[in-house]
């Protein structure tokens, strides 16, 4: 069955409901609407950045431009909004655009150039940056009537927690990644590539196209959680967002998707995210610990994931490799 | 069932890769309901007509038609599009996607503008009954046996191309039954009228599945016949390119090993899908050539005996004493040296000079911490350069710009260097010109004069004759038998393959190897 993939993803569910569990044996606060909605508003925007890059992972690359990315469309959007005068609306289209745009071309580098991604990707990020720097230095504030509006958008849970317009984008974005990841050839072909790109090109998998748009689908991602992040901090500076690559990759691999790609789940991203929240919720709870704590925590999680995707990669290759072998 | 206009027919295909000819004004022709058997040494260009007739190359010269119509494949998928669909040996399907989808990756049924899982997991169901096999397709293809992915990628290519199926080695990992299980499934689809194309190095399995056989050699090809009526050892005298001659090429001087000391000793070696348990005793001053068909398990042994792989079961005696090599390292500090087959890949170090080549393997043996000096570095290098008859001019110069004779030179200095008491030499002559070629084998006699003992792998069985003082045969991952001194000849070690291809039912050619057969596992 495909027991040894739901593993990974019953693990980190496990991991979760043990870690709320205990949080809430300490702080019986924290089993409330409240800090549940703050959890999503929270980690809105890196959730959203963090499926696009579970594409790219699944695909057996990396993106290292989200963050940059993200803070180019702070900048970008405070200063057409503001200092251009474009409409809100137009605004956020023509960056959609261009972070698309950004991407394919990063994901047609990737292919047609057969570079890594790693060091296309790596320049996508410095070059992405130097542009918000080259918009503004500034942290510019936002200030439009489409901001306003959103940020009234929210449901009142019971119990009083709101749960927020981008924590509900957020959702929308995870469950629309689910959907493409497992319901359309598209989906299909990612998992394939990172499975085998020759095989799966061998199999007839349009590999350029797809390349393209998973870069493509990553920085319109990381464009849309530039646009929560802006909402969330109404602002938009070049120097925020610093690094939120690293805890989207994170949040990726605690979710149980493969480095090495092919293998992994859109879902256990999202688990991914809630995680990583959870433990900033606790430390603030505590009020003692340092913030550093999360650093810790997280890489101590990461360790643990990366050990156990390696005995899970080993376990299969045994298998499989006995198999494969004939008496002799 | 068999109709007379073939199905697939190719006229003087040829393709050349820089310069190099790898297939020259080849015809081919395949008929519905025929199961055709490719086969041919390594480099014979049965990859290069596969890859063609699949999309994956195009042609510099030739005509393929389908149907008797011409068609000239663009890529893979257009092939598979024009009706030929193609599993390959390795690189084959997706483990890390279930059986259904690895069905239909490509061309998903849809509903709704999404995937219809529940769709391709019935059809799925369906296809695969055809096969006689009741799997869960629901399941990731990697939980499942190699016959398993073999029987989902020939179901695969049947379903997408339905005209002609090509087999590129199907059966080098299976185990009887799931050979037979496989051809079985060939039969069927025969008897739907499909065209088989069928490479294997297995010869019984030729004879078991095939109805014809053709057989390429050095990029051109020698023959087509019916399978009925061709004896094993013309279909291997066809494949090695020599006509059986009554003639005796007798070799001088065999020495006389009782007086010899025994080097080293292998007993009862093996490893599970690699090689079966083999003997081996090797006496200073001898060189045992190696002879069998590609594939047969020559590298698979000597890899064995040098500790680049553990084996599952055997000893190891270096000196009467025992011994266990975890790396070619321990093997190494134990007097052994090993010049790899794949020379560019295994062997040299493309960027390092021709100094640095040679001093290498030394240079490992006495560990990092003791550097050997510049100057000591130069005497060697000097040395061997004079001694091989290296030709460079400098040995500083980048072993990338030397001959292939030459690189070869320098990966035996290398070894030479250490001092070896057991050398292994794979496939020491391929790919180098004729007068290195004469030169290389002039070196291997004068080692073992000085009491070095080699083990020598070869194809070229006029080679093995000039410097063996005997050869063991291997067939099938298994050797098979072994020739002394006064009977090495290249008609007897022809026969002792196709003999043991025969597993010893053949009539004359089984009766000259029995004789050989002493002393083996």
């Amino acid at each position: 069955m495909t027991s040894s993939r739901l593993f990974s993803l019953a693990t980190t569910f496990l991991i979760f409901i043990l870690a709320y569990a205990l949080c809430i044996a300490q702080f019986p606060n924290m089993l409330s609407t409240r800090v549940i909605g703050n959890l999503l508003t929270d980690n809105a925007f890196l959730g959203i950045a963090a499926v696009g890059m579970t594409f790219v992972i699944l695909s057996g690359g990396i993106d290292l431009s989200i963050g940059s990315v993200i803070a180019f469309t702070g900048v970008f959007l405070a200063v057409a909004m503001g200092d251009w005068g474009v409409p809100p609306l137009l605004a956020i289209v023509l960056l959609l655009a261009i972070t698309t745009v950004f991407g394919a071309v990063m994901g047609a580098m990737i292919h047609y150039l057969a570079m890594p991604p790693f060091i296309v990707t790596l320049a996508g990020m410095f070059f992405a940056r130097g542009i918000a720097f080259l918009i503004s230095i500034d942290s510019v504030p936002i200030k439009a009537g489409l901001y306003d509006t959103l940020h009234g958008l929210y449901f009142r849970m019971p119990g009083g927690g709101r749960l927020t317009f981008i924590g509900m984008a957020m959702l929308a974005v995870f469950l629309a990644g689910i959907l493409i990841a497992h319901f359309t050839s598209f989906g299909r072909n990612v998992y394939a590539i990172g499975g085998n790109r020759q095989s799966a090109e061998l199999m007839g998998v349009p590999i350029a196209r797809t390349t393209v748009m998973i870069y493509a689908l990553s920085s319109f991602l990381a464009g849309l959680a530039g646009i929560a992040f802006s909402l969330y901090t109404s602002a938009g500076y070049s120097l925020a967002a610093v690094g939120v690559e690293l805890d989207a990759i994170a949040a990726v691999v605690i979710g149980g998707t493969l480095l090495t790609g092919g293998s992994g789940y859109v879902a256990g991203t999202l688990l991914g995210i809630l995680i990583m929240g959870l433990i900033q919720t606790y430390i603030v709870f505590d009020g003692t610990l340092s913030s550093w704590w999360t650093k810790i925590v997280i890489g101590l999680l990461l360790f643990a994931f990366i050990a156990l995707q390696r005995g899970l990669v080993w376990l299969s290759a045994r298998r499989s490799g006995a198999s494969a072998a004939i008496p002799a | 069932m068999v109709k007379n206009e073939p199905l697939l027919r190719a006229d003087g295909v040829g393709k050349e890769f820089f310069g190099v000819t790898a297939l020259s004004n080849v015809d081919f022709e395949l008929l519905a309901g025929e199961i055709h058997a490719l086969v041919g040494e390594n480099g014979a260009g049965k990859s290069t007509l596969i890859k063609i007739l699949t999309g994956a190359y195009r042609r510099d010269r030739g005509r393929v038609c389908l149907d008797g119509v011409a068609v000239d494949p663009a890529d893979v998928k257009d092939a598979q599009a024009l009706g030929i669909g193609t599993v390959y040996q390795e690189v084959n399907l997706l483990p890390n996607l279930t059986v259904a989808e690895n069905l239909f990756l490509g061309r998903e049924p849809k509903r709704f503008g999404l995937t219809d899982r529940r769709e391709a997991n019935r059809r799925s169901r369906e296809i695969l009954d055809q096969y006689g096999l009741d799997i869960d397709v629901a399941a990731l293809l990697g939980t499942y046996s190699v016959a398993v992915r073999q029987i989902v990628a020939i179901a695969r290519a049947v379903d997408i191309s339905g005209k002609v199926l090509i087999l590129d080695e199907p059966t080098a990992s299976l185990d009887a039954a799931e050979v037979s299980r496989l051809f079985a499934i060939l039969q069927s689809l025969k008897g739907r009228g499909l065209g088989v194309v069928f490479i294997t190095h297995f010869f019984d399995q030729v004879y078991r599945i095939a109805d014809r056989v053709t057989i390429l050699r050095n990029g051109h090809k020698v023959a087509t016949r019916p399978l009925a009526g061709l004896d094993r050892l013309e279909l291997v005298s066809l494949m090695l390119g020599r006509e059986l001659k009554a003639e005796e090429e007798q070799r001088a001087e065999p020495p006389d090993l009782a007086t010899k000391p025994v080097v080293a000793s292998f007993k009862g070696l093996s490893k599970r899908g690699r090689i079966a348990p083999f003997d081996l005793e090797m006496r200073a001053g001898e060189v045992v050539g190696v002879a069998g068909l590609l594939g047969a398990g020559r590298t698979e042994s000597a890899e064995l005996m040098f500790g680049i792989h553990q084996p599952d079961h055997g000893t190891i005696e270096v000196d009467g004493k025992p011994a266990s090599f975890s790396s070619p390292r321990d093997a190494i500090s134990r007097g052994f040296g090993f010049c790899p087959e794949d020379r560019k890949q295994d062997g040299i170090i493309d960027d390092l000079s021709v100094r640095e080549n040679i001093i290498l393997a030394l240079q490992a043996r006495r560990g990092w911490a003791k550097p050997l000096s510049r100057k000591e570095q130069e005497a060697i290098a000097d040395r061997y350069i004079a001694a091989l008859d290296i030709r460079t001019s400098d040995r500083e110069k980048p072993i990338k710009f030397l001959s292939g004779g030459n690189q070869q030179k320098v990966i035996l200095a290398r070894w030479l260097a250490t001092d070896p008491r057991l050398l292994i030499l794979d496939e020491p002559t391929r790919g180098i010109d004729v007068g290195a070629h004469a030169e290389i084998i002039r070196l291997i006699g004068e080692l073992r004069e000085r009491g070095m003992s080699l083990l020598v792998i070869s194809s070229e069985l006029e080679e093995i004759v000039a410097y063996a003082t005997r050869v063991r045969v291997l067939a099938d991952r298994r050797h098979v038998g072994e020739l002394p001194a006064g009977e090495i000849t290249a008609d007897a070690i022809m026969r002792a393959i196709a003999a043991s291809e025969n597993h010893g039912a053949g009539e004359a050619a089984g009766q000259a190897a029995a004789g050989t057969r002493e002393s083996v596992a």
